[in-house]
């Protein structure tokens, strides 16, 4: 007999493991020059993406960063247009133009990886405001790392949704590293000071535990709806592979890095749902399921055809109506 | 409607937008109570209230990300920067985000945003609030840049840029904004990437655009006394800039001059010299000259500005050169 809670840790426990399985394959593929360009992994955060996004539905906006494959996966952008964006092909979902640091999906809310950190941020506080203007109900998300702590427009943007308390979560993914420095060394304040700073409600909550994550996010996520102005949500994580892939990470502790599988969100889950005496074919049904899964869209990634460069300046402009 | 202000005409356009389309927002520094340093939003929150018309703080950069955001979803802001030096803040929404949305993510969205900024001297408001920084705008591939030389033009390519589906960079010449002229009762949108032959001419054609546009006008008037007669054309636009009508003006004049306000050096006037010399060049009987400010900061004291800024003389005498 399955509890609801068992089904709910199911669902998230099969999210994240296709975030993390995708990741592996993209790292693979990367490794193997079948990924051009830089990608940055979240191996080790999902917890965050899917329990934030738990709380959310199709209409809210989110706006993610360089790190952002788990919230583009967890946003539902469509797994095989994704792989073959990220592989540089034409059926992709930018058509080729944007790869890892730009996938997008606007069907589904998701405004964007973005190359520059912290610029989503600004970006989510203009869609809480189209939001507001438009009296809806959405709310809009902005997806960060605490490298981005020290960026001007984060404080900016604190300041101005809390002005016009518009209906945005910011999220902060606080992994302890801002690319190569550890944050400890490059930003002085902490993340909840800084929301009583501008007046804004903040919860801090273990990343890893995707749970907690998701029970929180829906808390505050319904006090934003009821028009209950922003709030700081801050998920402490761990960054388990490099600032970019392939990253030798010299500039890490060997007994830090030999310990952030402790953490692994995934482990976690799999644990708890061990204790809930989760039956072992259930586990095993969802990692062939994403298994397979991954698979497919792999082959769908390796199918596509590269872009041709013919149309491209058609997209530099919306053409004209009627051209 | 008679003689109308430049300011009056940007603010009837606003006014229009917001009338006609609830998706039009209107924000910016002291732009909705103050009613814009120039007074060119007056009145507009008392009409269309506190939602849709707003005052920012300062914080330029967040304003012009928080614009593309907008516009992605749903809304089409218009967004001031009080002086054009201050985009300086604001270019990773600019350059990164407005102009890239579209082509980055392979035509999933447009970014329907107009951002309207003053440039220009003449007010000895010194060198970080008089400079013409268009030409860096025009230079990023996905944004369009307007620049009118009159009330009724500004008007026309206000509405036409808040229309636009793609961002806009709006420039307006703080020196025009108190200049009258003529506007009919029921004006339409202009085609921006439409060039307007202010003044036809038969010996030197001149292309400028902005402010600029009533120098060469009142040159021209001085020199048809000595039986030179110039075709002045008012680009509206140099993002796009219409090549088709510089490059027939051209074929009948034969010589050319590019007059602008800001820094002649990697300006607009060096693309259009480019260009015409590549497509034009039999039709040239003289070198390309350009007209526009040294190489240097705008500097503050008002005998040093007015010698900095170009002017009749300036373009008089480049007159003279492509005619020697």
């Amino acid at each position: 007999m399955t509890s609801n809670s068992q089904k709910r840790l199911l669902g998230f426990y099969e999210r994240m493991l296709l975030v993390r399985e995708c990741e592996l394959k993209l790292s693979a593929l990367f490794a193997d020059g079948e990924v051009p360009g830089f990608i940055h992994l979240s191996v080790g955060q999902e917890a965050v993406a899917i329990g934030v996004m738990d709380a959310l539905n199709d209409s809210d906006t989110i706006a993610s960063n360089h790190r952002g494959h788990g919230h583009a996966i967890a946003k539902g952008v469509d797994l095989d247009s994704f792989f073959l964006e990220i592989m540089g092909k034409q059926e992709g979902i930018c058509g080729g133009r944007g790869g890892s640091m730009h996938v997008a999906d606007m069907s589904v809310g998701m405004l964007g990886a973005n190359g520059i950190v912290g610029a989503g941020i600004p970006l989510a506080v203009g869609s809480a405001l189209a939001h507001q203007v438009h009296n809806m109900q959405n709310i809009a998300v902005a997806f960060f790392g605490d490298g981005a702590l020290a960026e001007g427009v984060l404080h900016e943007s604190f300041n101005l949704a809390s002005l016009w308390k518009l209906p945005i979560l910011f999220v902060c993914e606080n992994n302890g590293w801002s690319e190569f420095s550890p944050t400890s060394m490059q930003f002085v304040a902490e993340v909840r000071d800084l929301a009583t700073a501008f007046k804004m409600p903040s919860r801090q909550v273990d990343g890893n535990d995707v749970s907690a994550v998701a029970d929180v996010t829906a808390e505050i996520v319904s006090t934003i709806r009821s028009n209950g102005g922003p709030q700081v949500l801050e998920c402490t994580t761990r960054r388990v592979h490099g600032h970019y892939e392939g990253d030798p990470q010299q500039y890490r502790d060997a007994d830090e890095l030999a310990s952030v599988s402790d953490y692994d969100p995934i482990v976690l889950c799999e644990e708890v749902l061990q204790k809930m005496k989760t039956a072992g074919r259930d586990i095993a049904a969802i990692r062939t399921r994403v298994a397979d899964r991954v698979s497919a869209a792999t082959d769908a990634g390796r199918a596509g055809t590269l872009p041709s460069f013919g149309h491209l300046l058609a997209d530099v402009y919306t053409p004209a109506r009627g051209a | 409607m008679g003689e109308v202000r430049f300011g009056q005409a940007i603010n009837l356009a606003l006014d229009e937008s917001l009338e006609n389309d609830p998706s039009v927002v209107v924000f910016g520094e002291d732009i909705a109570r103050p009613g814009g340093p120039f007074g060119v939003t007056r009145g507009l929150q008392a009409k269309y209230g506190e939602l849709r018309v707003r005052d920012t703080p300062i914080s330029e950069a967040t304003l012009v990300s928080a614009a593309v955001g907008a516009a992605m979803s749903g809304l089409k802001p218009v967004v001031e920067i009080m002086f054009m030096d201050f985009i300086t803040l604001a270019m990773d929404g600019l350059v990164n985000q407005a102009a890239k949305a579209r082509f980055m993510f392979g035509g999933q969205c447009s970014v329907p945003m107009v951002l309207r900024t003053p440039h220009g001297g003449g007010l000895n408001a010194g060198p970080q609030h008089s400079q013409c920084l268009e030409a860096w705008c025009a230079h990023i591939p996905g944004l369009k840049v307007v620049v009118p030389s009159n009330p009724a033009d500004a008007y026309g390519l206000l509405k036409a840029a808040i229309a636009d589906p793609d961002p806009v960079i709006f420039v307006e010449n703080k020196a025009l904004y108190a200049a009258k002229g003529p506007m009919e009762d029921a004006p339409g949108p202009l085609e921006i990437g439409q060039a307007h032959i202010a003044r036809p001419g038969t010996d030197v054609t001149v292309v400028t655009y902005g402010a600029t546009v009533k120098t060469a006008l009142r040159s021209a008037g001085s020199l048809s006394e000595s039986g030179i007669e110039l075709e002045v054309i008012d680009l509206r636009s140099i993002q796009p800039w219409d090549e088709a009508t510089v490059l027939a003006s051209l074929s009948r004049t034969h010589r050319l001059i590019i007059l602008h306000e800001a820094v002649t050096a990697f300006g607009t006037g060096a693309e259009i010299a480019a260009r015409m010399a590549d497509v034009g060049f039999d039709e040239l009987d003289a070198p390309i000259v350009r007209v526009g400010a040294p190489f240097m900061p705008v500097p503050f004291a008002a005998s040093l500005e007015s010698q900095y800024l170009p002017d009749a003389d300036d373009l008089i005498a480049a007159v003279h050169k492509v005619l020697a």
